[in-house]
Order: C-alpha cells, then sequence, then structure tokens
C-alpha cells in the first residue's frame, strides 16, 4: 500500500518579489518553464502562490491572437484565450491553466495573474521599458512603436536593464519601485531580477532632436491609463486600477522625451 | 426649453487632481480629464439641482462668465459626458444610490 507521500514537480517563478509555483506532470514544459524564466526562478522562496498547468493536447489549432477574457469567477477570476483557459481562487492564491505547449499562453496568465494581485496592493504593470542608473529606476513609457526597445538598445553600460517592454510597478511605504520582469519585448531579453525606487516616468516619443519637456497630469495620466495592462471590464478593478494611476501620477515626475535613436539620449537620464 | 437634471454615472471611476478632475468610465475606458469649471458641474451633478440652477448658483457666481454662454457650454458639455454614458441626464429629477436618494418601498 501507498504511503501517500508525494512530491509533486514545480518551479517557483519570483516576478516582482511576487513568488508563484508553476506545477505540472509534464518534464518537458517544465523545463521550457526553466529557461524561459531563468533569472527569476528562486530556488529557496516557499511560493505565496500557485498555478497547476496542464496540457490541451487537442488536435485543433489553439488560436493565440484571440482577445483575452477575464470575468469574475467566484471569489476568484476566470481567465480566457484562444490558447488556455485558467481560473483563479483570490482567497486561497491559487489558480489552474488548460493551456497549449507554447510558451506564450503561461506568460499571458502569470501578466494577467500579477495584474490581478497588484492591483489590490496599488501597482500594476505598465507598457514601458525600464532601467537601473545609479540605485534609482527609470521608465520610459508608449505603445507598440513608441522606442521602448529603440531606447533600451541604446542604454550604456552603467544601465542595467529591467524589462523593454512591460515595467512591473509595486507600491510600498517608501514609494514606488520598479521590478525586473522576465517579460521581453523586440529586444527578446529578459531583464535583470532586481528593483530600484522610481525616480521619473518618460511617455517616449521618437523626433528630430533628444529633449524633455515636463507634462500637465491630466495628460500623464492619461497616458499612464492607456499604458497599463489591463484585462478585466469590472467596476471595482477598474476604480482601483484608476486610482492606483492617479496616486502614481500625482507622486512622481512625469516628462515627455523626445528622442532620436542615438545613444546621446541617456545623456539626458540622470 | 426644458428643464435638464445630470446625475454621475455609477459606472465610472473620478479623482480630484489639482483643479481639474479625471474621470474615466469603466465601460469602455473613455477618459477625460473636466477643467475647472467642468468639474464644478460635475461636483454638483446630484440628480436633483437643475442644470440651470448649477450654471447661475454656482459657475456664474465663481467664474467670471456671462450666464448665455456658461448654460450653452454647460448643455454641450453634459451632452458631451452622456453620449459617453459617464453623466445621467434626464427632464425630470434623477433619483440613484449615488444621488443620495433613499430606497423606495
Amino acid at each position: 500500500m501507498s504511503t501517500g507521500t508525494v512530491a509533486e514537480p514545480g518551479i517557483v517563478v519570483d516576478i516582482g518579489n511576487l513568488p508563484i509555483l508553476l506545477r505540472s506532470d509534464d518534464a518537458q514544459l517544465r523545463e521550457m518553464l526553466h529557461g524561459r524564466y531563468r533569472g527569476f526562478v528562486a530556488s529557496g522562496r516557499l511560493p505565496d502562490f500557485q498555478l497547476q498547468i496542464e496540457l490541451h493536447e487537442g488536435q485543433q489549432e489553439l488560436d493565440a491572437e484571440a482577445d483575452v477574457e477575464v470575468r469574475r469567477s467566484g471569489d476568484g477570476w476566470a481567465l480566457r484565450r484562444g490558447d488556455f483557459a485558467a481560473t483563479w481562487t483570490n482567497q486561497s492564491g491559487c489558480g489552474r491553466v488548460l493551456q497549449s505547449r507554447n510558451p506564450y499562453a503561461i506568460d499571458s496568465v502569470l501578466r494577467i495573474v500579477h495584474s490581478l494581485l497588484l492591483a489590490s496592493r496599488g501597482g500594476f504593470l505598465l507598457h514601458a521599458a525600464s532601467a537601473i542608473r545609479k540605485g534609482r529606476a527609470f521608465l520610459f513609457a508608449g505603445v507598440s512603436g513608441a522606442g521602448k526597445t529603440t531606447i533600451s538598445g541604446l542604454a550604456p553600460p552603467d544601465v542595467i536593464l529591467l524589462t523593454d517592454e512591460v515595467s512591473y510597478i509595486r507600491r510600498g511605504p517608501e514609494g514606488y519601485r520598479a521590478c525586473g520582469t522576465p517579460f521581453a519585448g523586440e529586444l527578446a531579453t529578459s531583464g535583470e531580477n532586481l528593483s530600484a525606487p522610481i525616480a521619473a516616468v518618460y511617455l517616449l516619443e521618437k523626433g528630430e532632436q533628444n529633449r524633455i519637456e515636463p507634462v500637465e497630469a491630466s495628460e500623464g495620466l492619461q497616458a499612464v491609463l492607456r499604458n497599463i495592462l489591463f484585462f478585466a471590464e469590472d467596476q471595482e478593478l477598474v476604480n482601483s486600477v484608476f486610482q492606483s494611476a492617479c496616486d502614481f501620477v500625482s507622486a512622481l515626475p512625469l516628462h515627455r522625451l523626445t528622442f532620436m535613436p542615438e545613444e546621446r539620449v541617456w545623456e539626458l537620464i540622470t | 426649453m426644458s428643464e435638464r437634471y445630470i446625475a454621475r454615472s455609477s459606472s465610472i471611476a473620478a479623482r480630484m487632481m489639482g483643479v481639474e478632475t479625471m474621470v474615466m468610465s469603466a465601460l469602455d475606458s473613455t477618459f477625460f480629464s473636466l477643467n475647472e469649471v467642468a468639474s464644478v458641474i460635475w461636483e454638483a451633478a446630484d440628480g436633483t439641482t437643475p442644470l440651470s440652477r448649477i450654471v447661475s448658483e454656482r459657475v456664474c457666481r465663481d467664474f467670471d462668465v456671462d450666464a448665455d454662454s456658461a448654460a450653452r457650454d454647460a448643455l454641450e458639455f453634459v451632452e458631451e459626458l452622456a453620449k459617453h454614458g459617464i453623466l445621467l441626464v434626464s427632464e425630470q429629477p434623477i433619483i440613484t444610490p449615488a444621488a443620495g436618494a433613499e430606497p423606495t418601498a
């Protein structure tokens, strides 16, 4: 008779100091997760949350480009896209994911789960590159094509890149911090798993010269809201994220950074 | 012209920042920043105070603006926000929980 002792395989992925255990019986998937989240795998840390991943091996081609749907379900959320279906329970901090073998599915689930976790903590995920220089973090926000990857690629050696695509904003007693993420853009490079207090936020715009201009609070707020990764059409959550964005804009200096694709633009970032 | 009553929708998120009010629809994420005058109208949109009274007693009192222009601008403003479901507009008083009404039996 079995004693019932079971060691369930999984890896702990610690993004933004919110470690999530990703469990799967599939060794190939676990290997893929190890590779994809290398640098964010926490070996000596107990997870606060967990996701059980099951693979969908159906014949039907799954559509990773389909719209994400996130809706409340009991004490939690139901997440769905063409290539995954997931549930998340707030109270237990546990979820289940049924997904295809492609890595983009769990990447998207993690982004959504982190955005939900951050919403109740005054933080959010932002379409922005971020980097640390001299112990302070700088954010470069913009929609696709605004120059996030470009400015990341121009960073001098003393700059530590946190991400070229999705910035992780946490709010703590001492203010806002930017944390590194493995969510890469065109640079296809994971950010460093570090964090630093945010010194300034730049709204990116490509132009004929390098210059920094202040932006009005309303313009800054609108830009931040436009770039927050936000999935659920839920009144309570919308209000929570909106208030977080207002607090963020009120607390930090926001500027418009018009720049040319040349290294000298980093002379303005100090 | 008939009287208008205005009330803030419950499907919005709003916040004062400086003298402006930031408003976002929870339905379609439409965003508006309301200037100082618009913010006064927004704050007074309790569903029971006629728009004409808000304009005469609040806008014309607090800002250097003539009554006709203020009334015209206010109507344009409320109709714009109403199009996005951010303000409710009616020719009758609007009784909503947000306006502080007691539930009816």
